[in-house]
C-alpha cells in the first residue's frame, strides 16, 4: 500500500479503524432483515459503501486486491442465480414458484432462524447488491477513459474492414 | 397539502429535463422528478401520528391496525428507489461515454442525428 | 409443473449465467442463448393448449399476492415475443461478431426478454411497471451497445424520455393505488367502477395514455423512436421495432382500457376519439418521414411508427372485427419489420453502410438478403397473397363495418404511401445498376441467412392463421378476452 496513493494518513487511519464496522453493520442489516428495518438491498448498499470509503481513502488499487472486478462480476451473477434457485426450489418442494417451502413454527417467530427461506433470499441479495453496486462505483469511477486529446477513440465495435 | 411539495418537486425536475443544456443537469432533473414520484408514493400511506408497520409480540391487532402506516407504498418506494438507481447508474455512464466521444456535456453540440 | 412461472425465470436465470459459464469458451454464449430462446418458443406454443390459468407466485392469492394471469391475449402476444426473440437469436450467432461483447449481449437481450414475458403475463400493475423497467434499461443498454457517438446520443435520448414516460406511468400507479388501495389489476377493475367519473380518475387515464403511448412511439411522443431503432445492432433493432413497443406500449393499454377500467372509456367515446386521432397521425406522419429517408433502418423505423398508427386506429373502433384486425396487424409486422431489419442489418454486415444510394443491383450479389427484404416490404405494403395484405383488409374492412368511411379512404392512401416509400427502398437496394466497389460483396454467414429463410416463410405463411381452425386456437381466444371486457376481473377474483 503505497502512502503517495489515496488521501491523508489521518483519513486513512480512521479508515483503517471503522472500515471493519461498517462492514460488519452492513451484514447485520442483512442477517437480521427479516426480523429488523433492512434487509438484502440497504445491507448490500452497506457493504458496497465500505468499498467504496476504501477506494477514496487509499485509491484504487487496495479495494482491488480485495475484490477484483472479475469476482464482483461473477458474485452478482451467483447472487442473483442463488435467489432464482431459491424461488425455483419453492416451486419444486412446495407447490408455487418463490413458495416460502421451509416450515415457520410460531416458537421460532422473532428468533434469528425463522421466516424459512426469507433470510437466504436477503443473503442472496445482500450478496447481489453488494457486489454490483461495488463495480458500478468501480467502472463510473476508477476505469474510466477520458477523451484522447487526439482525438483517438477506444472502439467497441471491431475496426473495419475485416469483414469482407 | 403535503401533495402539493411533491407535485413542485415533479414539475422542478420536469423544468430541468426539459430546459437545461448540460446533460449532467438533464440526469439531475430525472432524479428529482423520480424522487418526487417516491415522495409522493410515501405521502400515500402516511398516517399523521402513525408507528411503523412492524407488529411486535407485546401488540394488539386493534392498535396495530389503528396506527400503524400503509407499509404498501414503502415496498414500492424501495423498488423505485432501486430502479431509478439502475436508471441513474446507466445514464451517468452514458454521460461519460457521451463525453468521451464528443468531447462536450452541451446538447446543442451534440446533434449528429436529425430527421 | 407449471411453465408459466418459467416463462420469466428461464431468461432472467440465463441472462445471468452466461456471462458467468462462458467468458473462456464464447460458443457456450451462443447455444445457452439460443437454447433459452428455443424453449421459450416452445413453451409459449404449449401454453395453447393450457388455456385459461391463473398462476399465484408463492401461493398467495389475489388481491394480497402477485399472480401470473395466462389468457388468450397474454397467450398471443407471448407466442409473437417468442417466436420473433428466437429467430433473432439465431441470427445474432453470426451478426454479433462484429461487435466485441457477445457475452454482455445476450445477458441484456435475456433480461430485456424476461422484462417482456413479465409484462404479457403479470396480472399485478406495479409488478407490470418492474418488468416494463427491466425490459426498457436494457433497452437503453442495447440501443447505445456499439458505444459510437450517434448510437451514444440515440440512447440518451430514448434514456430521457423513456424515463420521463416512466415517471408518469408510475405517478398513475400512485393515483390509482390511492383512489383504489389495491394492486391488483383485477381487484382495481372492480373498485374503479364507482369512482371512475372523477377527475383522479380521468387523470390517470391521461398519465397512461401519454406514459404507454410514448412507449408505442404514437405521434406526438415519437421524437426517440427514428433514433433509437436505427443505432441498435440490426437484431436488436428488430426486437424493439418487432416486439418492444408492442409489448410495452399496445399491450398495458389494451389490458388496462379494455379489461380493467372497461365500461366508462367504451360508454363515452372520448378515449377512443383521442387515440384512433392520435393514431391517425402517427400513420400520415410515419409513412410521410419515410418516404424522404436515405437510411435504410431509419425508413424502417418511420414505416414502424406508421404501423402502429394502423394498429392504435383498428383497436381503438372497440368492434369485434377491428380488435381481431389490430392483433392480426401487430403479428404481421413483428414478423415482417423484424425480417426487414434482419437483412437491413445483412446488407450493413457486408457493406458497410445504411445510405440507400450507395447501394444497388444486390438481388444477384445477395439473393437470400434480397428476397427477404422483399417478402418483408411486400407483406407490409399489403400486396394480396402475403399476410400484410390481409390484416390492412381487415383493419379497412373494420373501420367500413364500423361506419368510420373517411378513415377508411385515409388508411388506403396511406397504404398507397407505404407502397411508395418500400418500392424507392427497393429500386435503389435490390434492383438497378450494380455499383463498381461492390462487385466483390458475398451474401451473408449461414446463420444469418438461416434465420432470415425461416422468418420469410412464416411471413409468407402467417396468413393462414386465418384459416378457422388455426384461428380458433390462435387468434379468436385473444379477441375474445378484449371483447369480454371486464370478464377478466371474475376469472381472476373468481379462480
Amino acid at each position: 500500500m503505497s502512502e503517495k496513493e489515496g488521501l491523508s494518513v489521518i483519513v486513512k487511519v480512521v479508515t483503517r479503524w471503522i472500515v471493519g464496522f461498517v462492514l460488519l453493520f452492513g451484514l447485520y442489516i442483512v442477517i437480521f432483515g427479516h426480523l429488523t428495518p433492512g434487509g438484502g438491498f440497504p445491507g448490500g448498499v452497506i457493504i458496497a459503501g465500505t468499498f467504496v470509503l476504501l477506494t477514496l481513502a487509499f485509491g484504487k488499487d487496495t479495494p482491488l486486491r480485495k475484490l477484483n472486478s472479475t469476482l464482483a462480476s461473477e458474485l452478482d451473477s451467483t447472487g442473483a442465480i442463488i435467489f432464482l434457485g431459491i424461488a425455483l426450489l419453492g416451486l419444486y418442494f412446495g407447490s408455487f414458484f418463490a413458495e416460502n417451502f421451509l416450515t415457520k413454527l410460531p416458537s421460532s417467530y422473532f428468533k434469528l432462524f425463522s421466516a424459512g427461506v426469507i433470510p437466504w433470499a436477503n443473503l442472496a441479495i445482500g450478496l447481489k447488491v453488494g457486489a454490483s453496486i461495488f463495480m458500478v462505483f468501480i467502472i463510473l469511477s476508477v476505469t474510466r477513459v477520458v477523451g484522447l486529446p487526439n482525438g483517438e477513440k477506444k472502439m467497441t465495435r471491431k475496426p473495419t474492414g475485416r469483414r469482407k | 397539502m403535503e401533495y402539493i411539495l411533491s407535485f413542485v418537486l415533479l414539475m422542478i425536475g420536469l423544468y430541468c429535463v426539459a430546459t437545461k443544456k448540460n446533460i449532467v443537469k438533464i440526469v439531475i432533473g430525472l432524479n428529482i422528478m423520480e424522487y418526487a414520484i417516491n415522495l409522493f408514493l410515501i405521502l400515500i400511506g402516511y398516517r399523521r401520528g402513525g408507528i411503523a408497520p412492524i407488529r411486535t409480540p407485546d401488540m394488539s391487532l386493534a392498535y396495530f391496525l389503528r396506527y400503524s402506516v400503509d407499509p404498501l407504498p414503502q415496498a414500492l418506494v424501495v423498488t423505485s428507489i432501486v430502479i431509478g438507481f439502475g436508471v441513474l447508474a446507466l445514464s451517468v455512464s452514458m454521460a461519460i461515454r457521451i463525453y468521451e466521444r464528443y468531447g462536450t456535456f452541451d446538447i446543442n453540440e451534440i446533434k449528429r442525428l436529425k430527421g | 409443473m407449471n411453465v408459466l412461472p418459467l416463462m420469466v425465470a428461464l431468461p432472467l436465470g440465463m441472462g445471468f449465467l452466461i456471462p458467468m459459464v462462458s467468458r473462456k469458451n464464447r460458443r457456450t454464449a451462443d447455444v445457452l442463448g439460443n437454447l433459452a430462446t428455443l424453449s421459450l418458443l416452445i413453451m409459449s406454443l404449449y401454453l395453447f393448449r393450457i388455456g385459461n390459468q391463473i398462476y399465484f407466485m408463492g401461493g398467495w392469492k389475489p388481491p394480497l399476492g402477485i399472480n401470473l394471469v395466462l389468457d388468450g391475449l397474454s397467450a398471443f402476444f407471448l407466442l409473437i415475443v417468442n417466436l420473433v426473440a428466437f429467430i433473432v437469436t439465431l441470427y445474432s450467432v453470426d451478426y454479433m461478431e462484429i461487435y466485441t461483447s457477445k457475452l454482455r449481449y445476450y445477458s441484456l437481450f435475456l433480461l430485456m426478454l424476461a422484462g417482456m414475458n413479465g409484462v404479457v403475463l403479470t396480472g399485478d400493475i406495479f409488478n407490470l411497471f418492474v418488468f416494463l423497467e427491466i425490459a426498457v434499461i436494457s433497452a437503453y443498454a442495447l440501443v447505445g451497445f456499439g458505444t459510437e457517438a450517434e448510437e451514444l446520443e440515440a440512447s440518451f435520448k430514448y434514456l430521457v424520455l423513456g424515463t420521463v414516460s416512466s415517471v408518469f406511468i408510475l405517478l398513475g400507479i400512485g393515483f390509482l393505488y390511492s383512489l383504489t388501495g389495491t394492486l391488483n389489476l383485477a381487484d382495481i377493475g372492480s373498485k374503479i367502477s364507482g369512482i371512475s367519473g372523477g377527475h383522479a380518475f380521468w387523470f390517470v387515464v391521461i398519465l397512461f395514455v401519454f406514459g404507454f403511448g410514448l412507449k408505442a412511439a404514437l405521434v406526438p411522443f415519437h421524437a426517440w423512436l427514428p433514433d433509437a431503432h436505427p443505432s441498435a445492432p440490426a437484431s436488436i433493432s428488430a426486437v424493439l421495432s418487432g416486439l418492444l413497443i408492442k409489448a410495452l406500449g399496445i399491450y398495458p393499454f389494451l389490458r388496462i382500457f379494455y379489461n380493467i377500467f372497461g365500461f366508462p372509456l367504451l360508454e363515452t367515446r372520448f378515449i377512443p376519439q383521442i387515440l384512433m386521432f392520435l393514431g391517425g397521425a402517427s400513420m400520415l406522419t410515419g409513412a410521410l418521414l419515410a418516404l424522404v429517408q436515405n437510411d435504410i433502418k431509419r425508413m424502417f423505423a418511420y414505416s414502424s411508427i406508421s404501423n402502429i398508427g394502423y394498429i392504435v386506429i383498428a383497436f381503438s373502433l372497440g368492434t369485434p372485427l377491428g380488435i381481431m384486425a389490430a392483433l392480426l396487424h401487430t403479428f404481421v409486422h413483428a414478423t415482417s419489420k423484424a425480417l426487414l431489419f434482419l437483412s437491413a442489418g445483412s446488407l450493413e454486415y457486408r457493406l458497410e453502410t445504411r445510405d440507400i444510394k450507395k447501394m444497388g443491383g444486390l438481388m444477384e450479389k445477395m439473393p437470400i438478403t434480397g428476397i427477404s427484404g422483399d417478402i418483408g416490404f411486400l407483406s407490409l405494403a399489403g400486396i394480396p397473397p402475403l399476410a400484410g395484405f390481409w390484416s390492412k383488409l381487415f383493419i379497412i374492412l373494420a373501420l367500413l363495418d364500423a361506419g368510420r368511411l373517411g378513415w377508411a379512404i385515409f388508411t388506403i392512401l396511406v397504404s398507397v404511401l407505404t407502397l411508395g416509400y418500400y418500392l424507392r427502398m427497393n429500386r435503389y437496394v435490390f434492383f438497378g445498376p450494380l455499383k463498381n466497389n461492390l462487385q466483390r460483396i458475398k451474401e451473408s454467414p449461414v446463420f444469418m441467412t438461416a434465420s432470415m429463410l425461416i422468418l420469410s416463410l412464416i411471413t409468407v405463411f402467417l396468413g393462414v392463421i386465418l384459416l378457422p381452425h388455426l384461428r380458433s386456437i390462435v387468434l379468436d381466444p385473444a379477441v375474445r378476452t378484449l371483447i369480454n371486457g371486464t370478464k377478466y376481473i371474475s376469472m381472476v377474483m373468481g379462480g
